[in-house]
This record gives structure tokens, C-alpha cells and sequence, in this order.
């Protein structure tokens, strides 16, 4: 069992752990701070295989700004714990089930048909300069359409996010130009 | 030396909790959460490829399904702040119908 193996397994198993303590848990805090141990163990293996530009925009994006985001919204809500209702006895009934036989069969074939090749540690490493040549050449356009992307997705968080009026029957003077 | 099914099986045990978390949970914030989990397993297996296949296109595919999943969860977490606001509950069995 080489030292590349059982790092990978005690990442992995933080994943896994952290992904079902996210369906057990009943308060959305505690779910949300599962997600951030998700998120720091997924780091660790984008570093095992040698992504060290994506392991840390993961631990910067992901487990930083994403999840504070989240955590603020459950914060400002004041959401707390869920009550279980029948259509979610219902999707107890029916999801667990189909998410093992899923679960199942998706190992079986990965098992029996992918390659047993192995990835080594480092294999490939992902340094921000050629990462950085491959995004400002071969993928310009799509990066700059991104920047349009989250342009909109800010614009349309304001909008929907801000108070609404509070009378419909004041006409909006911002429209009138007199 | 870990094969590469083995991260494909961690992602796609990543995948299948976010699909239960999707099915199962009744917080709107808990469902949002569990689609960001679903995501994540997704790069995982993006990274695995690329490492296995030597193409850094890979990593950066991750990179862009990274910056839609923040522009998703700004206007994800605007609709749950209305949602919030018009019916005062974040229980998703309570929120069907479109128009108050």
C-alpha cells in the first residue's frame, strides 16, 4: 500500500463522510460546514493529482467565497431545523434505493471496463503558467464570455435580491424624463 | 499509484450524495448546497482525467465550471432571499405555487 493510496484514502474517506453528515444533518448550518470539509478534502486530492492551480482556487472560491455566501444566507434567514414532510418520506422511499442500485452499477462498470492504469502522484502538474497560456489562447473566448456571465449573474442578484417597491400605485420617477 | 477508477468511483459517490440531498432534503439552502456537491464531484472527475489523459484542457474546464457555480450561487441565493421574503419559509413543499 504505497503512501499515494492511503492519502487518498483519507482524503476520500473525509469526502464521503463529509457528503452523507451533509444528508443527516437536520440544521443548514451544520450542513454547510460538512460541505466545507467536502471541499478542503476535494482539495487535497486536486493536489494528489497534481492540480495545484485548481486545488487552490477550490480552498479561494469554493470552501472560501461560495460557502461564506451560503452561510450568510442561512445566517440572515435565520433558517433552522427542517421538518420532514410525506413528499420527503416519499423520496426517502424511492431515492435511497435508486441511488444504490446507481451507486452499484456505476462501480461495476467502472470496475470492469476502465483501464487499470494508474495516475501517479504529480503525474501531471498543473503549474498557473501553462494553465495560464491555455486560458488566455485556445479558451479567450469563452474566459471573456464568462466576465459577460458574471456580469449578468450580478446584476440580476441586485435586482431580484433588493426590496420591491412599496407601493405599485407611485409611478417609478427614474423612468420619466421631463 | 491509485487507479484512475477509484476517482472516478469517489466522484461518482460525491455525485450520487448530491442526488439524494437534491431528493431528499426539504431545505430550499440544503437543496442549493447539494447541487454545489454534485459540482464538485463532476471536477473531480475532470481532474482525474486530465491527469490521466495529459490534457491540462481538463483543469481548465474545472476552472470554468467553477466560475458558473459562483455566478449560479449569487442569483441562487437572490431567489431564495425573495422567495424568503413573499412567503416567509424555506420549506420547499410550501412553495408550489409560482404566483402568490
Amino acid at each position: 500500500m504505497s503512501f499515494h493510496l492511503i492519502l487518498f484514502l483519507a482524503f476520500g474517506a473525509v469526502c464521503v463522510g463529509g457528503a452523507i453528515n451533509l444528508l443527516a444533518q437536520t440544521h443548514p448550518i451544520n450542513s454547510a460546514l460538512s460541505l466545507i470539509a467536502v471541499m478542503a478534502a476535494l482539495a487535497g486530492e486536486y493536489l494528489l493529482l497534481g492540480a495545484e492551480f485548481v486545488a487552490a482556487v477550490q480552498v479561494i472560491v469554493y470552501a472560501g467565497a461560495i460557502m461564506v455566501l451560503f452561510v450568510f444566507v442561512i445566517m440572515l434567514l435565520n433558517a433552522g431545523v427542517e421538518e420532514h414532510t410525506k413528499g420527503s418520506r416519499v423520496a426517502i422511499l424511492f431515492g435511497v434505493p435508486g441511488m444504490l442500485i446507481g451507486g452499484v452499477l456505476l462501480a461495476w462498470v467502472l470496475l470492469r471496463h476502465s483501464g487499470t492504469e494508474s495516475v501517479a502522484i504529480g503525474a501531471l502538474p498543473g503549474p498557473p503558467k501553462e494553465i495560464a497560456q491555455l486560458l488566455f489562447h485556445d479558451f479567450l473566448l469563452p474566459f471573456e464570455v464568462t466576465s459577460v456571465l458574471i456580469l449578468i449573474a450580478i446584476m440580476g442578484a441586485v435586482v431580484l435580491a433588493s426590496k420591491p417597491p412599496a407601493s405599485r400605485t407611485e409611478s417609478s420617477p427614474a423612468g420619466k424624463v421631463d | 499509484m491509485v487507479p484512475l477508477s477509484y476517482y472516478l468511483m469517489l466522484s461518482g459517490i460525491l455525485f450520487a450524495c448530491g442526488v439524494a440531498g437534491f431528493l431528499i432534503k426539504r431545505n430550499i439552502i440544503t437543496i442549493f448546497m447539494s447541487i454545489e456537491l454534485m459540482l464538485n464531484g463532476v471536477n473531480l472527475s475532470f481532474v482525474a482525467f486530465a491527469a490521466h489523459w495529459h490534457a491540462l484542457a481538463g483543469q481548465v474546464f474545472v476552472f470554468f465550471v467553477m466560475v458558473v457555480a459562483a455566478a449560479e450561487a449569487a442569483v441562487g441565493l437572490a431567489i431564495i432571499i425573495a422567495v424568503y421574503r413573499t412567503r416567509e419559509t424555506l420549506n420547499i413543499d410550501q412553495v408550489n405555487l409560482l404566483k402568490l
